[in-house]
């Protein structure tokens, strides 16, 4: 079955709505009962980081140090809960990893760790960062003449960092049309709405003052994800960011929308509805695709 | 008025005590309100209080321009934040012009557990010490903290309070007379002395006990302010003893052992230790008690630190 657009086969689409809800589930299950864990910032992400993972990006799970391998940024490091899941789903992080999420000596950490985790690109976590790292390897990608893209996931409350600022200023001046920047524009930061806590009006407009690109996109849309996707990597002379309207918790109904569950705590209630509701979205034929 | 054993519960209320006592006071945030619980300042003095984002470079300056106003501008982070990612600002904005600017390290050193080494702050009491006119406050329970936030207001200059993200058991009282500055001798002892600071002063404690029951006497001193150190009370309390330790929810680089050590320089002391982080990082942990236990920051590693030094 062929969709009207680009192609994409519905199954294929079907397919990776399946795996952001199997991500979905690899988080709730690293959190547990009664741990603090970031759900929130983790699930608004599923759809980005299954099209990414699983379709976008050139990333050969067998040989993850490939110079050549596309690069994914983590700015908002606090959602690497979504990371490892995908991580774990290719193999590259083993299965019996996944309890041990920020347990001592474990390989995954509470903030993304280069040097533990596999599969990892860098340090992030301090927010406001990961973008300029992203600059940088983007520099030396084009000295070295690889084709390698450079994807960095940023936080809607993140962008009040002014370093953040700098970086897309750099990545204009330099041109540097292989870094493709994401917004997970959730519209809640950690102390509630950013409405309320400190809100960025006019994003898109701040980017495009700043020289870049800008695509706006439902981000649990894997349609309208990979269309982005593939028109970011067909714009040149300058970078793109591409701000996905997303809900936070998504696909967990008492954390959508919600602010508890930025880092949050699940009871054995909540955590067995989470997981019933996520196996429910994987089963169903043709649910999970959002409006 | 009963002090939560929580210490950023007992911040928050002390902040808000504040507040009522000097309309001076305002408190700045960059979306951690909740962690820090200045949220009960904005509660409670909502025009004095100013969201800034997560911007903590913009909120350390802004405060300058506060206090250059006549404000006493109360900041909040995560004390890795409000210590290292401000460095800059706070040594140009706040240090250099001596400001009356004070700083909320929250979740400082280990005790955001589950975070990991981003979040955590091994290196921030170095970093704030190294700084000319700022003062380092490190206050080893609620009481002590409340204590220290009675007199915050009076004091010339930027402050840093360390503040702990878990509960710490009471380990001072009440002082009526507590002044910044003061090392407060929480036992006595011939044998030995233990100087220690935040969480330490509980695990200092507890060594001394375990030595009692070994037959060696330790005295425990709780260092509250470790900058500015005062050198003659240090002195004085390092005297006379066989063995002399110290211990600190820190890098052993930079922090109270290093100001100890430069205290005792000019004069005869024992034999020294150092109770610490290893030059090293943090990392994640299912408790705020095995990661403690993982970086030796024990009763029993401080015990065994006082009867090596006596064996000597
Ligand atoms: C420099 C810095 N300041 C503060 C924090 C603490 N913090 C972690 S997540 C977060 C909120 C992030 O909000 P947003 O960027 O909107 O991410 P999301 O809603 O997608 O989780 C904050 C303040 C941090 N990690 N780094």
């Amino acid at each position: 079955m062929a969709d009207a657009r680009n192609g994409r086969r519905t199954d294929d689409i079907r397919s990776l709505e399946r795996t952001a809800s199997k991500l979905r589930e690899h988080v709730v299950r690293m959190i547990g009962v009664g741990k603090a864990g970031h759900l929130g910032g983790s699930c608004s992400l599923a759809e980005i980081a299954a099209a990414l993972y699983f379709r976008a990006m050139r990333f050969d799970p067998k040989n993850i140090a490939d110079p050549d391998r596309d690069r994914l940024l983590l700015s908002k490091g606090h959602s690497v809960l979504i990371q490892y899941a995908a991580l774990i789903e290719l193999g590259v992080i083993p299965l019996a990893e996944r309890e041990k999420v920020k347990t001592l000596g474990g390989m995954l950490q509470g903030h993304p760790d280069m040097d533990k985790t596999p599969g990892i690109e860098a340090v992030t976590g301090s927010l406001g960062q990961g973008l300029s790292i992203g600059v940088g390897m983007a520099l030396a990608l084009r000295l070295d003449r690889r084709g390698a893209r450079v994807f960095v996931i940023m936080g809607d409350g993140e962008l009040a960092e002014g370093q953040l600022w700098e970086a897309a200023m750099a990545a204009a001046r330099f041109g540097l049309d292989r870094i493709t920047g994401i917004v997970d524009r959730n519209r809640i930061q950690a102390t509630g709405p950013t409405r309320e806590v400190f809100e960025i009006p006019q994003i898109e407009e701040k980017w495009r003052a700043f020289g870049w690109n800008t695509l706006t996109v439902d981000g649990h849309s894997i349609p309208a994800v990979l269309d982005a996707l593939d028109r970011a990597s067909g714009m040149h002379g300058a970078p793109t960011v591409i701000v996905a309207d997303t809900v936070k918790g998504k696909g967990i109904s008492f954390a959508e929308d919600t602010a508890a569950f930025h880092n949050g705590i699940l009871t054995q209630g909540q955590y067995d509805l989470a997981l019933a509701e996520l196996q429910a979205a994987q089963a169903a034929p043709e649910e999970g695709r959002s409006a | 008025m009963t002090i939560p054993t929580n210490p950023r519960s007992a911040y928050g209320e002390a902040l808000v005590a504040l507040g009522a006592k000097d309309p001076r006071v305002v408190a700045l945030d960059a979306d951690l309100s909740k962690s820090t619980q200045s949220i009960m300042f904005k509660t409670a003095y909502p025009d004095r209080h100013f969201e800034m984002g997560i911007a903590e470079q913009n909120m350390v300056s802004t405060a300058a321009g506060l206090a250059l106003a006549g404000k006493i501008p109360f900041l909040h982070s995560f004390a890795v934040f409000a210590s290292g990612r401000v460095y800059d600002q706070l040594r140009n904005s706040v240090c250099i012009p001596n400001l009356d600017v004070r700083i909320c390290g929250s979740s400082c050193g280990l005790s955001d557990f589950g975070d990991g080494k981003t979040h955590q702050s091994v290196e921030d009491v170095a970093l704030m010490r190294a700084l000319p006119n700022m003062s380092v406050l490190c206050p080893a329970d609620s009481l002590e903290l409340a204590a220290m936030m009675e007199c915050i207001l009076e004091w010339r200059g930027p402050v840093y309070l360390r503040v702990n993200r878990n509960d710490l058991p009471f380990t001072t009282s009440p002082d009526s007379a507590y002044r910044i500055g003061q090392i407060t001798p929480l036992r006595d002892g011939d044998d030995a002395a233990i100087f220690a600071s935040g969480v330490m002063v509980s695990a200092a404690l507890d060594a001394a006990r375990m030595l009692d029951a070994k037959g060696v006497s330790a005295r425990v001193l709780n260092v509250g302010t470790i900058k500015p150190l005062d050198g003659e009370a240090a002195v004085r309390h390092a005297a006379g003893v066989r063995a002399i330790v110290a211990a600190e929810e820190h890098s052993v680089i930079g922090g109270l052992g290093s100001a100890l050590l430069e205290a005792l320089r000019g004069a005869p002391h024992a034999p020294v230790e150092l109770i610490g982080i290893g030059d090293r990082f943090g990392l994640s942990a299912e408790s705020y008690g095995a990661l403690l236990a993982h970086f030796g920051l024990t009763a029993e590693a401080i015990t065994s630190a006082v009867l090596t030094l006596l064996e000597g």
